[in-house]
């Protein structure tokens, strides 16, 4: 019983070593060298693809952010702001609910089954204010040409693209509301579309930080003259 | 381009990258793992264990290694956790309280990564880099350490010897693991995955206040990851976060690495036992299987059926419009066929047959191509199993590889067989039996049902990955869930390590022209309708249940 027990311990002990070498390898060495290499190569990618306009940080061209109009009191959603071009839904994010000093945004999906009526009741509402926001005068949108990706929510909550379909159906509402010509709009989207990579590989997208941040200088150009 | 032919080419360039890939990998696991030297830091860390690394083991010694150790690792997550409220380089976060610590520790130790905590609220810098990333890596030495003990029991006669413990498992970290993480991880970075120590921090944004950011280690974390088929995310949006997976190329590559050692090691598995052809026919099985799941999920995918699918024009809900529904699918099915259960995507918003296609992937024991080690050895138990049928069709003593398939084995072999079924069929009967657990749904009716079963498929599979809308932050899920990652990683072992000590002993009876000529395809589509027939029969009615209910209703 007592040399089982010894040779239990001492198996353990060698268990626990080798876990606390092989954590000096893999959790600090192996991670370490890593960050090092990357903030060497390639520093603005590894803090998170910043991107400026006027100077000033205004998010990560990876991380899809929202363009609404400030809370109107009483409101508790707040109203996109339609000068802007929209992203996709985000009804699966979050906030933090444990160490609530922060603000976080906790990325993450509905979960919504295909069959749950609650989703199917989003899909709905979103395409039809997709279908109210974006018919202009003399070009109503039909409910049939709102893609897929306008109506439902990626899988992060932060998905930064839009499909190039979704970005055309907005330009005559943007170049309406921000008074410039159509045609200039729809060259900006075009500007901003990114093929499938080497023809193949994902889905043609528009990244909606830029085009908006492309949109706003394009606004100021315009103003300024 | 459409679509369809846009996620077919991925496909197709996939299994090129793997083919080039395999060989070389496969040929250099089988040399580290027969190798006679030590490299210096090695030598280093065999003297920081106390280990002799040329001590051979027999199988009970060797599970005592397996069992000692992952009992060390568990026990190290846990308190590491429970101390996070008063370690530095924790950002402030507090301690994991005692359940879920557990559950998380339990869940990273035994390759599953089930996460029933937020990531970026939840874990800092400390517990992700030194906690669960070590384990990301020594679990999948440990798969592997295993699958090649079962190896050299086929390889080796007149010897109950299968090798060291410590060497394997060190081996495997040092010249296996880690070079091919540094490289991937620097690849990732180059796409835009972060890596950094920048902890919480501002972030402005184009209109309104700015916004509070994690920083973090991802990119090494993201990288062991998907090679090791762990699958805990950094973010609670695993590899659907941007920062995680940024572009439609870190989507394949990340499908790559995950595929990557496990497809290799059928060749490890060919030259050691001294027939490459014999490693194809476990490949072209796991192929076989691999590729049929892809396409049923792409096909259903693009069919999106289900009200709200079919109310918004496509099965877009729950995927990042960069990986579209091809890559997205491609993802989903490699990482239910493997251990890993990371996720591009969210499986609850499938269509409800996708999300079946995502579950059987699980319930098949997943061996096409499986976790790192587990898969091999998991297909490895199946082919036994094949033998023995095929045996008794003809009336002759079964045989592999020159290894005679008696009782013992295929004991051991059916014992192998019987437990994860148990540990998922016995759970989910009593989760719905009892009047809480069933509090934790997102969605109702077959779906619910759905979430449940998932829970418990995905941890007694040591998979990882979720139908999400299920609250698994409870007392009932954290424990339960536990006990299934920890038993269904561990008991499984312990068969297969007695079935390689038996396999070891015996003397190679030679080939004659009766013998069953196991690296032929008739046999390989033999071990495939094994799997089917043995494993997924076995759900079916459970299945039934869920998502095929669902499924056949939309």
């Amino acid at each position: 019983m007592n040399t089982s027990l010894t040779n239990a311990a001492r198996l353990f002990t060698a268990g626990l070593r080798a876990l606390l070498v092989l954590t000096v390898v893999t959790g600090i060495v192996y991670p370490l060298v890593v960050t090092g290499i990357a903030q060497g190569l390639f520093p603005g990618k590894a803090n998170g693809s910043e991107i400026e306009a006027d100077g000033k940080v205004v998010g990560s061209s990876l991380i899809g952010q929202s363009y609404n109009l400030p809370l109107k009191d009483g409101q508790e959603t707040p109203e996109p702001d339609l000068k802007w071009f929209q992203g996709r839904p985000a009804n699966g994010l979050g906030t933090n609910t444990v160490n609530t000093r922060y603000e976080l945004i906790l990325s993450g999906a509905t979960n919504r089954s295909a069959d749950n009526p609650e989703l199917l009741r989003w899909v709905k509402d979103a395409k039809a204010a997709v279908v109210k926001d974006n018919s202009v005068p003399g070009h109503p949108v039909r409910p049939e040409d709102v893609p897929a990706d306008a109506v439902t929510s990626s899988g992060s909550g932060l998905d930064p693209d839009i499909s190039p379909e979704y970005a055309g159906l907005q330009v005559r509402r943007v170049a309406e509301r921000n008074g410039l010509p159509v045609a200039r709009i729809r060259t900006l989207v075009d500007e901003h579309t990114t093929p499938r990579t080497l023809g193949f590989i994902g889905e043609p997208r528009v990244n909606v930080l830029e085009l908006n941040v492309a949109l706003g200088e394009l606004v100021a150009r315009a103003a300024g003259h | 381009m459409s679509p369809v032919l846009s996620g077919v080419l991925q496909l197709l360039a996939l299994v090129a990258a793997l083919a080039l890939a395999h060989i070389p990998l496969g040929n250099h696991m089988a040399r580290v793992y027969s190798s006679g030297t030590h490299w210096r830091v090695e030598k280093w860390i065999y003297k920081g264990i106390g280990a002799d690394p040329d001590t051979e083991m027999r199988w009970p010694a060797y599970l005592r290694g397996v069992l000692a150790f992952s009992l060390a690792g568990v026990l190290f997550l846990y308190l590491l956790q429970r101390l996070q409220g008063v370690l530095p380089g924790s950002l402030g976060f507090a301690s994991i309280d005692p359940d879920q610590a557990f559950n998380t520790a339990a869940s990273f130790v035994a390759n599953t990564n089930w996460q029933s905590y937020y990531g970026e609220q939840a874990m800092g810098h400390v517990v992700q880099t030194a906690g669960l990333a070590v384990q990301n890596f020594v679990s999948a030495a440990v798969g592997i350490a295993v699958a090649v003990a079962l190896v050299r029991g086929f390889a080796r006669s007149r010897t109950g010897e299968l090798g060291n413990f410590w060497a394997d498992l060190v081996r495997g970290v040092v010249r296996v693991l880690v070079p091919i993480a540094a490289v991937g991880a620097v690849v990732l970075v180059a796409c835009g995955v972060i890596q950094n120590f920048s902890g919480i921090h501002e972030v402005g944004q184009f209109l309104g206040a700015p916004q509070q950011w994690n920083g973090g280690a991802v990119a090494s974390q993201e990288v062991i990851k998907e090679l090791g088929t762990n699958g805990g995310g950094y973010f609670n949006a695993n590899s659907a976060h941007p920062f995680e997976n940024p572009t439609p190329f870190t989507n394949l590559f990340e499908i790559f690495l995950i595929l990557l050692i496990p497809v290799s090691l059928t060749r490890t598995f060919g030259v050691m036992t001294g027939s490459v052809r014999q490693g194809y026919a476990i490949l072209g099985t796991m192929a076989a299987i691999w590729l049929s799941f892809v396409a049923l999920m792409m096909w259903t995918e693009f069919a999106h059926h289900g009200p709200a699918l079919q109310a918004a024009g496509g099965a877009t809900e729950g995927k990042e419009l960069r990986f579209g529904i091809g890559g997205s699918s491609l993802f989903a099915v490699t990482t239910t066929l493997t251990s890993t259960g990371a996720v591009d995507s969210f499986h609850s918003s499938y269509t409800g047959l996708g999300g079946g296609i995502t579950m059987l992937g699980m319930m098949l024991g997943e061996i096409a191509p499986g976790g790192v080690g587990s898969g091999l050895y998991g297909m490895l138990v199946m082919a036994v199993v094949a033998v023995f049928v095929a045996g008794l069709m003809v009336g002759r003593t079964p045989e592999y590889l020159g290894k005679k398939i008696g009782t013992r084995e295929i004991k051991f072999a059916a014992c192998y067989i019987l437990i994860t079924p148990a540990l998922v069929l016995v759970f989910t009967a009593a989760a719905l039996a009892l009047p809480t657990p069933g509090d934790s749904m997102t969605n109702s009716g077959a779906h619910g049902f759905s979430e449940i079963l998932y829970a418990y498929t995905s941890a007694s599979n040591n998979n990882g990955s979720a139908f999400a809308g299920l609250n698994a932050d409870t007392q009932w899920f954290n424990t339960t869930l536990g006990l299934a990652m920890l038993l269904g990683r561990f008991l499984p072992m312990v068969f297969v390590l007695a079935l390689a000590g038996s396999l070891a002993r015996q003397q190679p009876v030679p080939a004659t022209a009766g013998t069953l000529r196991t690296e032929k395809p008739l046999f390989a589509g033999l071990l495939a309708g094994a799997v089917l027939i043995i494993t997924g029969l076995t759900y079916f009615p459970a299945l039934s249940l869920g998502p095929l209910a669902e499924g056949l209703a939309a």
